[in-house]
């Protein structure tokens, strides 16, 4: 109060210019509602509307070529142990490693070439189930060994180097901890490719906003550096542990 | 915090200059174990690349008392002043942070996606080290025969025009012999199970490789002798390259001396 008394008239001129901005404000945006096709408000939000269509959704479906895998597999069938009689282990990782193995020196299979499958499709005349995607598989790859050509999801850019073993023997991190759960679900998803970039969506993000809320939503490198320092493992940020 | 302490390595290379026949097959070995991209005219030496660089010296004496000397020279894979700050002179010129001393390996690594082509670094290297991309190499627009890229390396990932590249210390044969440490229940690695390719080439068997920090590998016993140096001694790079050579002119022209003064060794 008492610094009012020293500046009397700033105070009231700055108070009364600042009452005039928000009645003229107040006005304005009045007028603008009351009558929104004549003041181009209306112009305005169905523009607004049909460029955050373009943006988020026509150009995202438009960027990315959708692909399906050659052949629609089944995790949820394979690592069943009362289907599928081979298929041993009491925990998913032992059961995932049934097909996707590590060699001798450590390196990673990956995706399991024909030779694994026809360890047990070995006659392409007899199907062991009943589905038609078995019969066309057993007609196009088995009958003329042909490896299937498949998409890889996780398909890093060149100068990434990435090792499945220490993530997984020595870090002693679940498949589904990065996976998420790919091994129970009855089909595979759609391969979705950038057009620009060349990478998979899986790599690239999901989310056009860039928000992620599993681990398996996006593998950029900021991923991998949050990852080891959430668990303490910040020796592993330096530039040639994952690049080479 | 941590539940185990990290083991921090200094992977350095001894070079026994006396051994040394110069017959390059350690350049030719890290060619091809790094997709180190070779042109068609290849006359041009100072277009050329060459990530261990082969150099002829002599004591410049006349008939019949000329020396000749061999000189192998990688990265030197410089290391940090103990006393912090003094980082390699690449590392603290680049202004994008493509080149970085690995703090566990004592690798100065060169990531090629990150480096923006402005070729600081090679100014600042005093060892004429690092290399520039004036063409594509084995790069996506494969300006080499079709097929030829099925003779390249899948561990080392080619270089894009307009980026500069180094010796890495065969850095993703480390990777390989950790997969391989993981795969049989092991942490750590043993001595000889991660070499460079020049290391391994060498039929003179003039390179040791191994962990400088590990008092049980062969280097930390042979850079106690009192003929090792290193290159540009005084320059205080601290490099993790070694040279071993009984004769005292090698010595000598290894840093800038004046006429007179004596050769200090590393261990003198």
């Amino acid at each position: 109060m008492e610094n009012q008394d020293h500046f009397p008239d700033k105070f009231t001129e700055k108070s009364a210019s600042v009452k005039h901005f928000f009645y003229m404000l107040i006005s304005y945006l009045r007028n603008l509602i009351s009558n929104p096709m004549r003041s181009g408000l209306a112009y305005f939000v169905v523009g607004l509307i049909a460029a955050l269509l373009v943006g988020w959704v026509l150009f995202p479906m438009a960027l990315y070529s959708r692909n399906h895998q050659p052949v629609d597999f089944s995790h949820a069938i394979h690592t069943d142990p009362d289907i599928i009689d081979g298929i041993e282990g009491d925990t998913e990782a032992e059961r995932c490693s049934y097909c996707h193995t590590f060699r001798d020196d450590g390196s990673f299979t990956g995706i399991p070439n024909l030779s694994k499958c026809m360890e047990c499709h070995d006659d392409p005349e007899s199907p062991l189930g009943e589905t038609a995607e078995e019969r066309d598989f057993l007609e196009e790859y088995v009958a003329n060994l042909k490896e299937v050509p498949w998409y890889r999801y996780y398909e890093q850019p060149d100068c990434v180097y990435f090792s499945h073993i220490p993530h997984v023997k020595n870090g002693e991190i679940d498949c589904s901890a990065c996976h998420g759960g790919h091994g129970s679900t009855d089909s595979l998803p759609v391969y979705e490719k950038n057009r620009i970039s060349g990478y998979s969506i899986n790599i690239w993000g999901k989310n056009i906003s860039g928000r992620k809320t599993n681990t398996w939503d996006r593998m950029k490198m900021d991923d991998c550096a949050g990852c080891h320092t959430i668990n303490s493992h910040e020796e592993n940020n330096g530039c040639f542990v994952c690049h080479k | 915090m941590k539940e185990t302490e990290v083991k921090k390595h200094r992977y350095g290379m001894v070079i026994d200059l006396d051994k040394c026949t110069g017959c390059g097959t350690c350049m030719v070995a890290c060619a091809s174990e790094n997709n180190v991209t070779v042109r068609a005219d290849e006359s041009d030496k100072q277009r050329s690349i060459a990530w261990i660089q082969l150099y002829k010296i002599n004591n410049g004496e006349k008939f019949p008392k000329t020396q000749t000397c061999f000189f192998p020279r990688p990265c030197m894979h410089c290391e940090e002043d103990g006393n912090g700050g003094h980082h390699p002179p690449c590392v603290s010129v680049c202004p994008a942070t493509a080149t970085t001393l690995d703090e566990n390996t004592g690798i100065v690594s060169q990531i090629y996606t990150r480096c923006i082509g402005c070729r600081y670094c090679q100014a600042a290297c005093p060892y004429h080290a690092r290399y520039f991309n004036w063409w594509d190499g084995y790069s996506y627009f494969k300006p080499f025969p079709d097929g030829m890229e099925r003779s390249l390396s899948p561990d080392v990932s080619p270089r894009m025009r307009g980026v500069v590249e180094k010796c890495t210390f065969c850095h993703h044969r480390l990777m390989r012999a950790k997969e391989i440490a993981h795969a049989q229940g092991r942490t750590e690695i043993e001595e000889g199970e991660y070499i460079p390719a020049c290391a391994e080439a060498c039929p003179a068997q003039a390179i040791t490789f191994g962990d400088l920090n590990n008092p049980k590998h062969k280097v930390s016993e042979l850079i106690k002798s009192p003929n090792a140096f290193r290159l540009l001694e005084r320059l205080n790079t601290k490099p993790k390259v070694y040279y071993l050579s009984s004769k005292e002119w090698v010595r000598r022209l290894a840093d800038n001396y004046l006429p007179g003064e004596p050769v200090r060794g590393i261990n003198d």
